[in-house]
């Protein structure tokens, strides 16, 4: 018996030093790399990087195209979330499979669906320019695969939930009088807050990272239509690895905001259970 | 007549549906019909020459064959991990636990150009080995270590409930009978969360197939050696080849939805062992 305590013991520490050093490799550095890279030429170096007038640029549009993403699906997800869990509807399990469509293409997909939406051999491209409409290759088109590709991130959070809860709450409270705006506010929305929180932040995280999709769609103009990220690519080909790092450290810095107030949610989400 | 009234107590029924469908269709059905109606204009020869090329082709070997090897090694780390952050205490644990999520919140480009700094010959990792000849950077290696990089958070995550709901009693009473712990981790854990590991081994797959951002720096992007098929897709793009570009994305398209249909199998499983079934 003492052998085997021992033995357990053994392979208690070797297994956290396999899960350490794997942390330590392959999450710890490339953060550490973007920071020392970022600082190799100094302070001075760095803040001419990060307030270069495209960067802010690229900042200002970055943000826009979050916020707007966030906006969209919490809209969305609010109201698919109650359409699905509080009525029975033939049909379902085909609309919460379309939900989820967009976190299954690869993001170079999603930006080729809607270049063949709003591209020049559209169906659609005629009007749009009489209408002067610019999509493709210009902001709009960049905020649409933003909200495409983070399209399922708040509803996916707030259905399991408010499937676990039910619907008897709501029923008594609709038999006894209350508005369906009374309801969602009074009863609904207390059970699903740390659920909606936490599906705001991914998706936020997703938003502000997005690349692939981006990259398809935007015309990468400096100033115009670039983002954050895919300024990092611009002067990485460049060759200017010092401030594309710089310009990477702020998404660190924002992953990491990210990632503290994620564990601050989940950690007052299951106190609150 | 009362059965409908049970239905429809609650208000908002077609509110929340008009919102819902109108949304749905903007971001998601209409490009999506878009794309049915793209090809089917296309001519299926002409589908069929696309998708064979040897340059795709061999696009999809580096795809499908780094994903797989990475999303192995995921599958196996990921288990680890999982047991770890489960059944064991130890320093900094929630830690290691909040940054299993780093992947999800760092974009993928930050990931691409900083793993490509560390493994190239003049990094960190990549000076290390390249005193033995090894190249990491620009090569498949490079490419398989970015989509590990992508793909763990998505094993531990499917892993970890289960292993939090699994009862350690049937464990201690092999134990008491004399079963050796390889025995008990084989017979008695390893069937519960295999099931977890495989969803999330296909959630990884799923994912690291299409990964486009993290790959483009690491690789290198030499054809028939590290070139992986969505940048084939994007320099078809910058072409303005929509045609290539959509028939190379009808074979991935294909490929991600029949993984999505095996995920959807283990994990309808798999629900039923979290939720006590």
């Amino acid at each position: 018996m003492q052998n085997k305590e021992t033995g357990s013991k053994v392979v208690k520490w070797v297994l956290i030093g396999i899960s350490v050093l794997f942390a330590v490799l392959f999450l710890i550095l490339p953060l550490y790399t973007v920071i020392t890279e970022a600082l190799k030429q100094g302070w001075e170096t760095y803040k001419s990087a990060v307030t270069d007038e495209y960067t802010v640029s690229a900042i200002r549009l970055t943000v826009e195209a979050t916020v707007i993403a966030v906006v969209i699906n919490t809209i969305f997800g609010l109201f698919a979330a109650w359409a699905v869990t509080k009525f029975h509807f033939r049909g379902k399990k085909l609309l919460t499979t379309f939900i989820d469509v967009p976190v299954t293409v690869s993001p170079i997909i999603a930006g080729l669906i809607f270049v063949l939406t709003f591209g020049r051999q559209s169906i659609l491209y005629p009007y749009l320019q009489q209408l002067d409409i610019k999509i493709v290759f210009a902001v709009p088109g960049i905020v649409l695969a933003t909200v495409f590709v983070t399209f399922p991130f708040i509803s996916r959070e707030l259905i399991p939930v408010l499937e676990a809860q039910g619907t008897d709450e709501e029923e008594a409270a609709a038999l006894m009088g209350a508005k369906g705006l009374t309801i969602f506010r009074k009863i609904t929305f207390p059970h699903i807050k740390w659920a909606f929180l936490y599906g705001v932040v991914l998706c936020a995280a997703r938003a502000m990272g997005e690349f692939g999709a981006v990259s398809v769609l935007s015309g990468h103009l400096r100033g115009k239509t670039n983002t954050l990220p895919l300024h990092v690519e611009i002067l990485f080909n460049e060759f200017k690895y010092v401030p594309a790092f710089a310009v990477a450290s702020i998404l660190v810095i924002m992953a990491v905001i990210i990632l503290i107030i994620r564990s601050i949610i989940e950690y007052r989400g299951k106190r609150a259970k | 007549m009362k059965k409908k009234k049970s239905k429809r107590v609650i208000p908002g029924f077609g509110l929340s549906m008009g919102v819902t469908i109108s949304i749905l269709s903007i971001v998601v059905l209409i490009p999506l019909a878009s794309l049915v109606a793209y090809t089917a204009q296309m001519n299926f020869g002409q589908i069929i020459e696309t998708i064979t090329r040897p340059r795709v082709l061999a696009s999809f070997e580096v795809s499908f064959l780094t994903a797989f090897i990475a999303s192995v090694i995921n599958a196996v780390m990921g288990v680890i991990l999982a047991w770890v952050l489960v059944r064991y205490d130890f320093p900094m644990k929630r830690l290691l636990d909040g940054m299993i999520e780093l992947p999800f919140a760092l974009p993928t480009a930050v990931a691409g150009i900083s793993l490509t700094a560390l493994t190239a010959d003049t990094g960190l990792i990549g000076g290390f080995f390249a005193k033995f000849g090894i190249k990491i950077a620009y090569t498949r290696v490079g490419i398989t270590i970015a989509l590990i990089f992508i793909g763990i958070p998505f094993v531990v995550r499917a892993v970890q409930p289960v292993l939090e709901k699994l009862d350690s009693s049937y464990e201690e009473a092999a134990g008491v009978l004399g079963a050796s712990r390889a025995r008990i981790f084989r017979k008695i854990i390893l069937p519960e969360i295999l099931p977890a590991a495989f969803t999330g081994f296909g959630l990884a797959f799923g994912r690291c197939i299409g990964e486009y951002g993290s790959v483009v720096f690491i690789a290198g992007n030499m054809p028939y050696e590290t070139e992986i098929t969505p940048l084939i897709i994007m320099s078809e793009l910058q072409e303005y080849d929509y045609a290539s570009a959509t028939a190379i994305a009808l074979v991935m398209l294909i490929a991600s939805f029949a993984l999505l249909f095996f995920v959807n199998l283990i994990q309808a499983r798999n629900t039923k062992i979290i939720k006590g079934g």
